[in-house]
């Protein structure tokens, strides 16, 4: 078999030290990810360092009203929190609208932020792809791309669609990753964590080597604002975003006082639309507005061999969330 | 058999292996682990047409625990199967495993690391270097159509003249379908445990649909005589046909384990059983109706095309109901080939008819629209009477009351025909329905039954319970017969070494079975009575004829009742036995299975959003053997059709031949939360002339015509006609914007 060193961590400073600057070093939560990447070889860790022993499983309100969410909080328990559920709606229902409940009751808040792509190209482990082996190509373009590839965000690189629902309603959120590395402590703003593929498809993240997430603290709510995640894809249940988003809304009547956009399924990592929510901000809600909104999302989208037609279903998708959400 | 005896058949019955499956007791193939026993990887092609240049394995045979690595340069030296039906000796792929240096698909088997671990021969596997030199493969249907044209196929007909009845019409239509491949997708992961003992014996534990056939096949390609080898597959963790015949691994397999002299196991890997054990084919079926003025059918023309492998010839007979299920005198079915970089393809459940009738089905809703006749109405104007491809009446035909009946309980007559008008709020409410169909097959079959001493009955066949429930319903024949209660019988099967069973695949496994079974039952009751009569008998004297079986034991005209039990003991026998032989369907009829669904699909076009509501299925299968499982085939049929006509599709990379979403993940089958509300009605007519129990078998005809329903559904529903499944949302959405080319 294929040996490697594993360490289990009681602390995430321990964590940090065990695993070291070592790219080579995995960090091993619920290990939805990463095992099934082994399996299928396309990760090689060499040094598995496991953090399940670590205590990062509790979520705290700030003093400010941020909620604080340890990195070791199971996908399940977020989504069932209280405070989740009264004040972040939209991350509940990301966070169930994701995966099986089996899954989510192993997957973590830091490890679903980690979770790599379902690009089949890349997890076949010989087609080209830039992202396992840079300077291979992408074999995604050109070739079978209809469901977990994107219109936004894309480069000659690399086309595959960030999978989580989770990060999608955090980016609508607005939250800060938390790490703990070799030279210590910092945060990183959510909006920067995620990093476009361009010509690096294989730097997926801000992360520098050994650093761990230890917490994500979201936004406080915005009083008297309403949320929801909407999901489109083929079947009803399993399967990763064809298009979705993740809408919070703040009404004066039917005025629009505020507005937070984020979609999944389309982008190349959680993406945010400013120029929706800019185009909602104090104007009547109307079907028409909307449709012009979401289309302002799409303006710079490429369509691929086999998914333009994501380019309406992200609309639809921002579109009838926010019709249902501004409903008297 | 007495009425009051007859209650047992059509019961619910419980699943009698249920508890074992439950508990864990249930051994499938891979939980077999022989002492000693080595454990087999693949290593595979990465390529799906050329050769092997180069294999390195030196460094992987140095890894920790390697026993030995198999090609096609250090491989026995075995024989190809003749791979006859009627020999019962068929395989799909008739190429050995490591024949040659050739690479014909990708997934194929290029090299096998056996090693005392599964890590460790997984770990060696990846570690095997191979060179190719690839050529340009043909990736689908249509490079196969451009590069090497089409193969004639088998199962055409053809009578009076479709072509000129055509022209004459009063209206016709010529449209073309298209179904994708589709993936069986069994649960259980396809594996062999193969061992040979000091005499040659060849023991191999195999998730086989079909052990008798394998052993057979086995028996061939090993050049050993058939009874020295057993094969095992008592749990099977569905098949849906992919493992009706042997394949590569299994092979493989039993020669590696011959070379190493120890017991070896290997599971197919999830993605290579998207490649090297079967699929069903592509196909394009081109469709040619007309009707005269009264909108009668008048001519009809079905050509189906399905894709093949470049080492065999499997033909997806599409036409197979067309012939028979409408009347019409002017009709021609043919079926070709073409060969593509693919693995064989194979019997996927309901060969033919599945992809078959979603063109035939939908066609006929479009000639029912072209006529302007209401789709029900102008399914019974034109149902068939008869069987005028075989000029043979049918044995027994209720689908004009599974028709009728079906409507009734769906609500047809509320269906307002004009495209997308029936509303509920943001969703447009859509009515389909199409018809089903299957042939009803009876296979010859032995069987053997024992009546024990301890009061419990015992009963054998090496025919296979698939997840069917076929253990539950040949117990339920035991206990019909004798009178013995079902949690006193013990069955037996999925062992080669039993008296010859059928392969459970083509809805025949309960018609063959159960007669036999019985036949067996009431040969262990003579020789009971025989020993009740006899001279130490409790019956002494008395002639078999007066005694009546009852409640397990025998009873004479005086109302003496005494039990099987002590009629053994009384005699000093530990068992009466009883075997039996019953023959193939005889051909006095066409012997078919009818139906009818009614689909309600909701499309709600502002997130391009379709789902399947609601169905409802009359299903005339004869007699209903058991009302649980019975429902249970249909509902899993129903569910499977939905996945057919919604989300299942093997994509291929068009530019080399590659199945692409070959996992759990990515390829999409219906989920609970896509199940609608199915309503199954089981008509329950005996068919009597096809078999004592007028069963028909009821596996593979609910899938039959589902996809076509939606379909049809769903033109009412949108307006728009999708002839290519699966009928996924972007097919549905206007104005999709296409790729710019690069």
């Amino acid at each position: 078999m294929r040996h490697f060193d594993y360490a289990r961590a009681e602390s995430p400073q321990q964590a940090v030290a065990a695993h070291g600057s070592d790219r080579d070093a995995a960090f091993l939560a619920g290990g939805t990810t990463l095992l099934d990447l082994v399996k299928l070889d396309v990760m090689q860790p060499q040094k598995v360092v496991d953090i399940n022993g670590v205590d990062l499983t509790t979520i705290e309100r700030l003093d400010d009203g941020r909620l604080r969410i340890g990195a070791m909080v199971t996908n399940t328990a977020l989504a069932r929190d209280e405070r989740v559920v009264e004040d972040y709606a939209v991350l509940s229902q990301a966070l169930l609208a994701g995966a099986s409940t089996q899954l989510r009751n192993k997957a973590t808040t830091g490890g679903n932020i980690m979770q790599r792509v379902r690009c089949p190209y890349f997890r076949d482990g010989v087609s080209a792809c830039n992202k396992r082996e840079p300077g291979s190509g992408c074999a995604a373009i050109g070739g079978v791309n209809r469901t977990v590839h994107a219109v936004l965000g894309t480069s000659d690189a690399c086309i595959a669609t960030h999978p989580s629902d989770m990060c999608v309603a955090m980016a609508a959120i607005g939250a800060t990753v938390e790490v703990q590395g070799p030279e210590g402590s910092r945060e990183i703003d959510f909006g920067d964590f995620h990093l476009l593929p361009g010509d690096t498809p294989a730097r997926e993240h801000a992360l520098e080597p050994g650093e761990l997430i230890t917490h994500v603290v979201l936004e406080a709510p915005i009083h008297g604002s309403r949320s929801a995640y909407l999901k489109l894809r083929d079947r009803q249940s399993y399967q990763f975003a064809l298009a979705s988003s993740a809408v919070i809304v703040r009404m004066d009547g039917d005025i629009i006082r505020e507005a937070r956009v984020a979609m999944g399924g389309v982008g190349t990592k959680p993406w945010r639309a400013p120029e929706v929510e800019a185009a909602l901000k104090d104007r009547t809600a109307s079907e028409a507005l909307f449709a012009n909104a979401a289309r302002l999302a799409f303006e710079k989208a490429t369509a691929y061999s086999q998914n333009g037609y994501k380019i309406p279903l992200g609309q639809q998708a921002i579109v009838r969330n926010l019709s249902d959400l501004t409903a008297a | 058999m007495s009425d009051k005896q007859h209650s047992i058949i059509g019961a619910g019955v419980p699943r009698i292996d249920g508890p074992d499956k439950l508990a864990g007791r249930a051994n499938y193939a891979a939980d077999n682990l022989p002492a000693d026993m080595a454990y087999g990887y693949g290593v595979f092609s990465t390529i799906a047409k050329g050769k092997v240049a180069r294999i390195k394995v030196d460094e992987a045979k140095r890894m920790p625990g390697v026993i030995d690595i198999f090609h096609h340069g250090h491989f026995p030296s075995l024989y190809r199967t003749p791979s006859s039906f009627a020999q019962g000796n068929k395989v799909e792929e008739t190429r050995l495993p490591f024949e040659d240096e050739r690479v014909y698909y990708e997934g194929q088997f290029v090299a096998l690391v056996v090693a005392d671990s599964f890590e460790n021969a997984r770990a060696a596997a990846r570690h095997v270097e191979v060179e190719y030199a690839a050529e340009s493969a043909v990736a689908n249907l249509a490079q196969g159509l451009d590069d090497n044209g089409t193969q004639a196929g088998s199962g055409n007909h053809s009578r009076g003249d479709a072509p000129g009845a055509f022209e004459d019409a009063a209206a016709s239509i010529d449209v073309t379908y298209h179904t994708p491949v589709e993936t069986h997708n069994p649960m259980e992961m396809h594996a062999s445990v193969a061992y040979w003992d000091a005499q040659g014996n060849l023991t191999i534990y195999d998730a086989s649909q079909g052990v008798v056939v394998e052993r057979n096949a086995l028996s061939k390609i090993f050049a050993i005589a058939p009874e020295r080898i057993t094969v095992h597959a008592p749990y099977i963790g569905s098949g849906f046909g992919s493992k009706l015949w042997t394949w590569p691994h299994a092979v493989a397999t039993a020669a590696v384990a011959r070379e190493v002299e120890r017991p070896v196991q290997l599971v197919v890997p999830r993605q290579q059983m998207f490649t090297t054990t079967g699929h069903r084919p592509e196909t394009r079926q081109r469709m040619r109706l007309a009707t005269d003025a009264n909108g009668r059918l008048v001519s009809l023309r079905h050509e189906s095309i399905n894709t093949t492998s470049f080492t065999d010839q499997y033909v997806e007979t599409c036409g197979s109901v067309t012939k028979s299920l409408y009347s019409c005198p002017n009709l021609t079915v043919s079926h070709a080939t073409t060969q593509v970089n693919r693995g064989t393809p194979t019997s996927m459940r309901a060969p033919g008819a599945a992809p078959g009738l979603f063109a035939l089905e939908s066609a006929i809703d479009e000639m029912a629209l072209a006529a302007g006749v209401d789709p029900v109405q102008f399914r019974l104007d034109n149902y068939a009477e008869r069987d005028e491809s075989q000029d043979l009446d049918f044995s027994s035909n209720h689908i004009v009351e599974a028709t009728k009946q079906a409507a009734e309980r769906f609500g047809w007559h509320d269906r307002n025909p004009q495209i997308g008008s029936m509303r509920e709020g943001r969703e447009i409410v859509g009515y389909g329905m199409a018809a089903c169909n299957w042939e009803a097959l009876k296979r010859p079959c032995d069987a053997r039954v024992s009546l024990r001493a301890d009061g419990t009955a015992f009963a054998s066949c090496a025919t296979q319970d698939i997840g069917t429930g076929t253990y539950t319903i040949v117990a339920q024949a035991v206990s019909d017969v004798t009178g013995i209660p079902i949690d006193r019988i013990t069955v037996k099967l999925g062992d080669s070494s039993y008296p010859d069973g059928p392969i459970s695949g083509g809805s025949w496994a309960t018609a063959t079975t159960l007669p036999a079974i019985a036949g067996a039952a009431r040969n262990a009751l003579d020789e009971m009575k025989r020993y009740a009569t006899g001279d130490n008998g409790v019956f002494a004297g008395a002639s078999s004829d007066e005694l009546d079986v009852v409640d397990g034991g025998l009873r004479n005209a005086g109302g003496k009742q005494v039990s099987f039990a002590e009629i053994l003991d009384a005699a000093r026998y530990g068992s009466a036995d009883g075997e039996a032989h019953t023959e193939a369907a005889d051909s006095q009829y066409s012997y078919r299975s009818f139906g009818a669904h009614f689909v309600e699909v909701r499309w709600d076009p502002g997130i391009s959003h379709l789902r399947v509501s609601r169905v409802v299925s009359a299903i005339d299968v004869g007699r209903v053997i058991n009302e649980t499982t019975a429902r249970n085939q249909v509902e899993g049929a129903v569910v499977m059709g939905i996945g057919m006509g919604l989300f299942e599709a093997t994509e291929y990379d068009e530019r080399n031949g590659r199945p692409v979403n070959n996992d759990y993940a990515e390829y999409v089958v219906p989920v609970h939360a896509d199940q609608p509300e199915i309503d199954v009605i089981l008509l329950d007519y005996p068919d009597l002339a096809f078999n004592e129990y007028g069963a028909r078998g009821i596996g593979e005809i609910g899938i039959t015509g589902l996809s076509a329903a939606i379909g049809n559904a769903v033109h009412h529903a949108t307006g728009k006609r999708i002839r290519e499944l699966p009928i996924t949302l972007d097919k549905l959405m206007d104005d999709v914007p296409q790729a710019q080319s690069a």
